[in-house]
């Protein structure tokens, strides 16, 4: 009757879930961001219609789980809806783009630094969560939170003061491996140049000002999303599969 | 580490989906101790589907020819096309037998995180399939879970300058499943249940122009309130100061 030491401990979190994978016949992996640390967890049956489960895990979910410490994996025993953004950011396609690649960047930054976590996890809520309200263009929203997730990450640019000698702003020169503007006197060769609006639209997307940022017109937003891209790319080793399906409008 | 042969079987059995390093070692040895008989006749079958089955020109389910059997079957309604994921789900809806139109497999649903987007799928196949004016309904099959939603969502919105009636499978089929797992009787009652999700006002348009969106399951979303935050997620006063933290009733107007 002894379980001979081996007690199975269980533990309950709240979590974003991030993705899924199939596993088995009917099971899937569920990668859970919660304010701990991401977890790798199964679910059992949950792609059986039976399941109850299942609308419960997919991609997007802010959930409150119950799970069971494995010798691999976890096991979800339990879960509760908290936020159902899965549901609300599917019927939007560009924002369904938009949400895949802000987990899949989140999962990126976290596995090169956990530290911040709970920050992370508090920025990918609150991205979800506006996205889910469809009251901003998701390419901005997408944007805002790639330059916030860096900044949590220890790379937060600059699109004031001169990256390299603090001079204050503005500043007409960027460059990106830099991580913002730089003065007349600091700027390195491989500087660009882009226009004024399009440094102010960068500043607006970094604070988060979305007046500013629904003022900004399609010439300024193409030119920021490349930048913003770049500076992901320069930052990350591997590259982001899913912001190649980013449909912008 | 075994030596060559087998440990390439373990190797090449461990690839397949949803066989880990143990069922396949497991797999390898049945195969080791098995009647050399029953194994050949296995290692031919594998070969003949190989070299026989592929996939028809017209819809990409599978089939032994260019085109094949529901294609080629003059009795079935050429008006109708329902639109699966993959080509065991035409399997499942043929055994309900309450389809008796054609089919169109997409080859997957769009997933980014695993690099598949609308390109990757048979849509554009699709499109110059319904330059054919008999067809006159859509009915959209897609698993319900999230990957099969958003792919109906691209779907509807890609379509729908078409001007052909767009339905989706409803009730019944609680989100988050597979279809193949659907039983019979649930898989039915979702074809007669299925709901218009996309008819365009203008008939006969080039497709890929953007409609608007039906959203009839999803109720409308409230206006943000700007710097709004709650107790519950304490603003982070340098990075988040401005995404709108939710509400904590989000879910319950989010829930179908
Ligand atoms: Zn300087
Ligand atoms: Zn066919």
């Amino acid at each position: 009757m002894s379980r001979s030491g081996f007690a199975s401990k269980s533990y309950r979190t709240r979590g974003i879930v991030l993705r899924t994978h199939k596993l088995g016949e009917a099971d899937r992996i569920i990668t859970l961001l919660t304010p701990n640390g991401i977890v790798r967890a199964v679910a059992k049956g949950v792609r059986r219609t039976t399941s109850r489960l299942g609308a419960t895990l997919e991609p997007f979910m802010e959930v409150e789980a119950q799970l069971v410490m494995g010798r691999n994996l976890d096991i979800v025993s339990q879960a509760q809806l908290r936020h159902a953004y899965g549901q609300l950011l599917v019927a939007d396609y560009p924002s369904y783009t938009v949400a895949n690649a802000m987990v899949e960047i989140a999962e990126k930054l976290l596995e090169a630094d956990s530290d911040s976590t709970l920050r992370q996890y508090r920025l990918l809520h609150g991205a979800l969560a506006l996205l889910s309200k469809l009251a901003v263009e998701p390419g901005a929203v997408l944007d805002s939170y790639i330059l916030r997730a860096l900044s949590i990450a220890g790379w937060a640019p600059s699109f004031t003061s001169c990256v390299r000698c603090g001079k204050p702003g503005p500043h007409e020169a960027l460059h990106v491996q830099l991580g913002g503007v730089v003065c007349a006197d600091c700027r390195p060769s491989g500087s660009l140049s882009p226009h004024p609006v399009t440094i102010q639209y960068l500043q607006a997307l970094l604070e988060g000002d979305w007046d500013a940022v629904a003022l900004a017109g399609p010439r300024a937003r193409k030119q920021a999303a490349e930048i913003v891209a770049n500076y992901l790319q320069w930052h990350l080793e591997r590259a982001v599969k899913s912001l190649r399906h980013v449909e912008r409008s | 580490m075994y030596e060559g042969a087998v440990q390439e079987l373990i190797d090449e059995l461990g690839r397949l989906p949803g066989i880990g390093p143990k069922s396949a070692q497991r797999i390898a040895f049945h195969i080791l101790d098995a009647d050399a008989e029953d194994m050949t006749r296995l290692a031919a079958s594998i070969q003949l589907v190989k070299e026989k089955v592929k996939f028809c020109e017209i819809c990409f389910n599978i089939s032994e020819q260019d085109t094949c059997a529901i294609c080629r079957d003059e009795r079935r309604e050429g008006s109708m096309i329902c639109i699966v994921e993959e080509s065991k789900d035409v399997l499942a809806i043929e055994r309900t037998r309450a389809f008796g139109g054609r089919y169109h497999v997409l080859g997957g649903s769009i997933n980014p995180l695993a690099g598949v987007g609308p390109e990757q799928l048979h849509i554009r196949e699709l499109v110059t399939r319904l330059a054919d004016d008999s067809i006159t309904e859509l009915i959209l099959a897609t698993d319900p879970n999230l990957e099969g939603e958003a792919t109906a969502v691209y779907l509807v919105r890609a379509l729908a300058p078409l001007g052909i009636k767009i339905t989706r499978l409803a009730s019944g089929l609680p989100v988050g499943g597979d279809l193949e797992y659907a039983d019979e009787v649930t898989l039915a009652r979702a074809f007669e249940g299925r709901r218009v999700a996309g008819r365009a006002a203008a008939p006969q348009v080039a497709p890929q122009l953007p409609a608007p969106e039906p959203r009839t399951e999803v109720p409308a979303r409230g206006k943000p309130e700007a710097g709004e935050s709650t107790s519950d997620h304490p603003v982070d006063a340098q990075t988040q100061q401005r995404f709108v933290v939710p509400e904590m009733d989000d879910h319950r107007s989010a829930t179908r």
